[in-house]
C-alpha cells in the first residue's frame, strides 16, 4: 500500500523539494523557505479520539496545528471554514461524482480544494487507546489530485503513551513524517543552550526547541555567559566569573559536568566557540598583553596560537560551519563594533558590516553562505536589530524593526528558524522565528534570558 | 579515822595505866581550791570603716584582755596578737569573728565590714578602628570614567588616577603583599560580548597609567566584568557614565 501511495505522492512533490535557495531580488536578500509555486495551503480538521482517546485530543490537535504552521512552509487555511465532516479514513471519501446530502460535505475532495477552503494538503485520521498506547491511525492528502487513489500521500499508524505527552509526541512524529515529504528538516529533538538569570544569577540552561522542557546546566551563582555548543551537541564552552574575571569553563552537556579546560594566564578569557571538527575552540584573550584579541587552542585549552594583532577589541569568533577556515568576528578597529571575516590563519581580513552603528553577534547559517547578526543602524547606540547577510555578496535583510533590543540570533539546523533574544516589555526573552521574520514565537518568559544557541 | 578512834582506844585500853593521852591528829589541811583564772575578755573589736567600696581597704582593730592562749580573726586572717590592726580587702560584705581563747574561758566578737559594688565607670570610649582595605579603596579611591566605546584616559580620569596613585602607593607599603583589582566597566549599550574586550581595556588602561606615576605594576589586578556588574540600571546617559569607569576594590 505504502509503495503503490508514495510514487504518485512524491512525484507531485518533486517541484518544492529545493525549499531553501537565495535570491537576490532588488536589494534584499531572502532566504527562501518554499518552492517557487509560493505555499501551499495546508487545511488540519481537529481529529477525534475514540472513548478515552479523546480527552487527549486538544493537545493533540493543538500539536499538529502549531508543528505545521511553525515550519513557515504552508499558508494554513482557519479552520473557520472547514467542511463539518472531514473523513476520518480512507473508506470515508465519496467519489467526486457523488452528491452528498449534507449541506456542508467534507468527503469528497472537491469539498476541499475547492472553495472556500480551497487547500492542496490535508491530514486526517482518528485515535484510540488500544493495548494501554494511544494509537494514530494517519493519512495525508494532496486533495487537488483527480481522484483518491492518487491524492493519498502516505497513510501511517503512530503509537505512544496513553497521556498527553504520548498525544503531543504522536502529533510531532506525524508532523515529521509530512515535513520530510517536503525536505524540510525537523527541529523535534534539538536544543536551544541559553542564559538565564530566573534562579538570582546569571547561569546557563537548556530548553527543547519549542521552549519546552527547560532545565539548568550550571549552578555556579556567579556570572555564566556567553555559551557555545560543540558540533556534536555534547558539550557546552562559556564565558565564568567563578574566579572573579572572565574565564573559560566546559561542561557535558550529557552529565552537566565540569570538563577539564586549561585558562591561560590573562585579564580575559571569554567568548569561545567550536570549530566543525570540535578539536579546535576559537576564543578571545589578553594573553598576550594588549587588547582582547582572537585565539586558538585545543578543546582543552593547551596548544594556545594567537590569530589577530592589532591595537582594537575582538571578540566572537565564528567558525563557517561548512569549510571550517572563514572565521567571522566583532571588531573595534576601524571605530564602533563591527563584523569582519578572515580565514582561520589570521589573513585575508575584511569588514563585513558598512562601519555605520555596532554590529555583533554573527551566526553562521548551516550551509555557511549566510550569517544573521544583530546591528543599530539606523538606531540609537543599544537598539540592535537581527539582520541577515549573504556574506559573498554583503547583501543584508532586516528582520526586526525596533522591536525591542534584538541580539544574538543564531539559525536552528533546519537553516529556516532563528532563535534570538529581544527585550520587550522590559524584560529580555526568547523568540523564535522563521527566518524571514515571520512566525515569531515567544520560548521564554521567566527571568531575564539571553544569548541563545540552537544546537542539534 | 574510826580505825585510828578504835586504835586508839584500843591502845588506850591495853594501856589503861599509862595516862598520857595521845593528841588527835591534827586536822587535815583546809582543802584549799586553786584560783581559778578570769577568762578573757574582749575590750573592742571593730572595723573602720565599717563600708567600704570593693577592692578598698577597711581597718580591723581589736583589744582582748585577760589571760589568752589564742586569739584567732577568721576567715582568712588566723591567729594574732591579743591586740591590734590589721588591713583587710573583702571582696564582699564579710562578718569577722574575733575568738579569744584563755585558761578561763573563751571569748568572740564580730565585726563586720560592709562592700558596696562601685558602680562601673563608663566604658572607654571605643578605640578608633582601623579602616579596612575596601573602606580605604571605596572612601579614598576614586573610579575613572570614560567615553562611550572609548578606553583613552580623560583629563578628569587623570586627575582621578593621579591622586588615587598617591593613596595606593601609601596603601601598598602599608600592605606588603597586597594587591589591588582594576575593575572595568562597560555601559548597556554595546553588546555583551564586546564590552568585556572594552571594559578589560578600561581596566589595562587605568593600570598601565598607574604604573607610570609609579604604582607597583604587580600589585595592580585589570580584570574585566564587561556589563555584568552595572552600578546604575536605568537607560539615561547620567546612568551609562556612572558605569562607564575602572573601579579599585579588594582582590582576594
Amino acid at each position: 500500500m505504502k509503495r503503490k501511495l508514495l510514487v504518485p505522492g512524491i512525484f507531485f512533490l518533486a517541484p518544492f523539494l529545493t525549499m531553501v535557495a537565495l535570491l537576490i531580488a532588488q536589494d534584499r536578500i531572502v532566504i527562501e523557505l518554499v518552492g517557487k509555486g509560493g505555499k501551499g495551503a495546508m487545511a488540519v480538521p481537529d481529529f477525534r479520539g475514540s472513548g478515552e482517546a479523546q480527552q487527549f485530543m486538544p493537545v493533540f490537535n493543538s500539536t499538529l496545528w502549531g508543528e505545521l504552521d511553525g515550519s513557515g512552509l504552508f499558508r494554513m487555511v482557519p479552520k473557520t471554514l472547514y467542511p463539518l465532516n472531514a473523513p476520518q479514513r480512507p473508506e470515508d471519501w465519496l467519489p467526486e461524482e457523488s452528491r452528498p446530502v449534507t449541506p456542508r460535505p467534507g468527503v469528497r475532495l472537491r469539498d476541499w480544494s475547492g472553495p472556500p477552503v480551497s487547500t492542496t494538503y490535508l491530514p486526517i485520521g482518528y485515535t484510540a487507546v488500544q493495548g494501554g498506547r494511544f494509537v494514530l491511525y494517519a493519512w495525508f492528502y494532496n486533495v487537488t489530485q483527480p481522484d483518491i487513489t492518487n491524492a493519498q500521500v502516505f497513510g501511517k499508524v503512530y503509537n505512544g503513551t496513553p497521556d498527553e505527552a504520548g498525544a503531543r509526541q504522536v502529533a510531532r512524529d506525524f508532523a515529521v513524517d509530512i515535513l520530510q515529504r517536503f525536505g524540510a528538516t525537523s527541529l523535534a529533538g534539538t536544543k536551544i543552550i541559553f542564559v538565564s538569570t530566573r534562579t538570582g544569577s546569571k547561569e546557563i540552561w537548556t530548553m527543547d526547541y519549542d521552549g519546552s522542557n527547560q532545565k539548568p546546566v550550571t549552578s555556579y551563582h556567579s556570572i555564566s555567559t556567553t555559551p557555545a555548543v560543540s558540533p556534536d551537541g555534547t558539550k557546552v564552552a562559556f564565558t565564568s566569573f567563578i574566579r572573579n574575571r572572565p574565564e573559560i569553563l566546559v561542561h557535558s552537556l550529557l552529565t552537566s559536568r565540569r570538563l577539564p579546560f586549561y585558562n591561560q594566564q590573562a585579564s580575559m578569557n571569554a567568548t569561545p566557540f567550536f570549530t566543525p571538527d570540535g578539536n579546535t575552540m576559537l576564543f578571545s584573550s589578553t594573553a598576550g598583553g594588549g587588547y582582547a584579541q582572537i585565539y586558538a587552542c585545543s578543546v582543552d585549552g593547551r596548544n594556545l596560537r594567537r590569530i589577530t594583532n592589532v591595537a582594537a577589541v575582538e571578540v566572537e569568533p565564528k567558525v563557517n560551519p561548512k569549510n571550517g577556515t572563514e572565521v567571522v568576528f566583532v571588531s573595534g578597529r576601524s571605530g564602533p563594533q563591527q563584523i569582519y571575516k578572515m580565514n582561520i590563519e589570521g589573513t585575508d581580513i575584511v569588514r563585513l558590516t558598512t562601519g555605520e552603528g555596532e554590529a555583533s553577534n554573527p551566526s553562521w547559517h548551516p550551509e555557511g553562505q549566510h550569517i544573521a547578526f544583530a546591528w543599530t543602524r539606523g538606531f540609537e547606540p543599544g537598539n540592535f536589530n537581527i539582520f541577515i547577510m549573504d556574506v559573498a555578496s554583503r547583501r543584508v535583510d532586516q528582520l526586526t524593526h525596533g522591536a525591542g533590543r534584538n541580539e544574538n540570533p543564531t539559525w536552528a539546523p533546519d537553516g529556516k528558524h532563528i532563535v534570538f533574544s529581544s527585550r520587550r516589555g522590559g524584560h529580555t526573552q526568547l523568540y523564535s522565528m522563521l527566518a524571514d521574520g515571520t512566525q515569531e514565537k515567544q520560548l521564554t518568559t521567566t527571568g531575564e534570558n539571553t544569548m541563545p544557541v540552537w544546537s542539534k | 579515822m574510826v580505825l585510828a578512834l578504835s586504835l586508839a582506844l584500843f591502845a588506850a585500853g591495853c594501856k589503861k595505866k599509862q595516862p598520857v593521852v595521845a593528841a588527835p591528829p591534827p586536822p587535815p589541811p583546809p582543802k584549799v581550791e586553786p584560783q581559778k583564772p578570769a577568762a578573757p575578755a574582749i575590750a573592742s573589736f571593730e572595723a573602720e570603716p565599717v563600708t567600704i567600696e570593693r577592692g578598698q581597704a577597711a581597718t580591723l582593730r581589736w583589744n582582748v584582755s585577760g589571760e589568752t592562749t589564742d586569739v584567732r580573726i577568721e576567715p582568712a586572717i588566723g591567729s594574732v596578737n591579743a591586740s591590734g590592726s590589721r588591713q583587710v580587702f573583702p571582696g564582699n560584705t564579710t562578718t569577722y569573728t574575733l575568738t579569744a581563747s584563755g585558761p578561763g574561758g573563751n571569748a568572740s566578737g564580730t565585726a563586720t565590714v560592709n562592700v558596696t559594688t562601685p558602680t562601673p565607670p563608663p566604658p572607654p570610649p571605643p578605640a578608633k578602628p582601623k579602616r579596612t582595605i575596601s573602606e580605604i579603596l571605596s572612601q579614598d579611591v576614586q573610579d575613572a570614567y570614560f567615553d562611550y566605546d572609548k578606553s583613552n584616559i580623560r583629563e578628569d580620569a587623570r586627575t582621578a588616577l593621579s591622586r588615587d596613585s598617591d593613596v595606593l602607593k601609601k596603601l601598598f607599603t602599608d600592605n606588603p603583599g597586597l594587591s589591588v583589582v582594576v575593575e572595568g566597566h562597560a555601559d548597556e549599550r554595546g553588546s555583551a560580548e564586546y564590552n568585556l574586550g572594552l571594559a578589560d581595556r578600561r581596566a589595562t588602561a587605568s593600570k598601565e597609567f598607574l604604573v607610570e606615576l609609579g604604582v607597583g605594576s604587580d600589585r595592580l589586578k585589570p580584570v574585566s566584568y564587561g556589563k555584568e556588574r552595572p552600578q546604575c540600571t536605568d537607560s539615561n546617559e547620567q546612568c551609562w557614565q556612572m558605569n562607564r569607569r575602572a573601579h579599585f576594590s579588594a582582590g582576594q
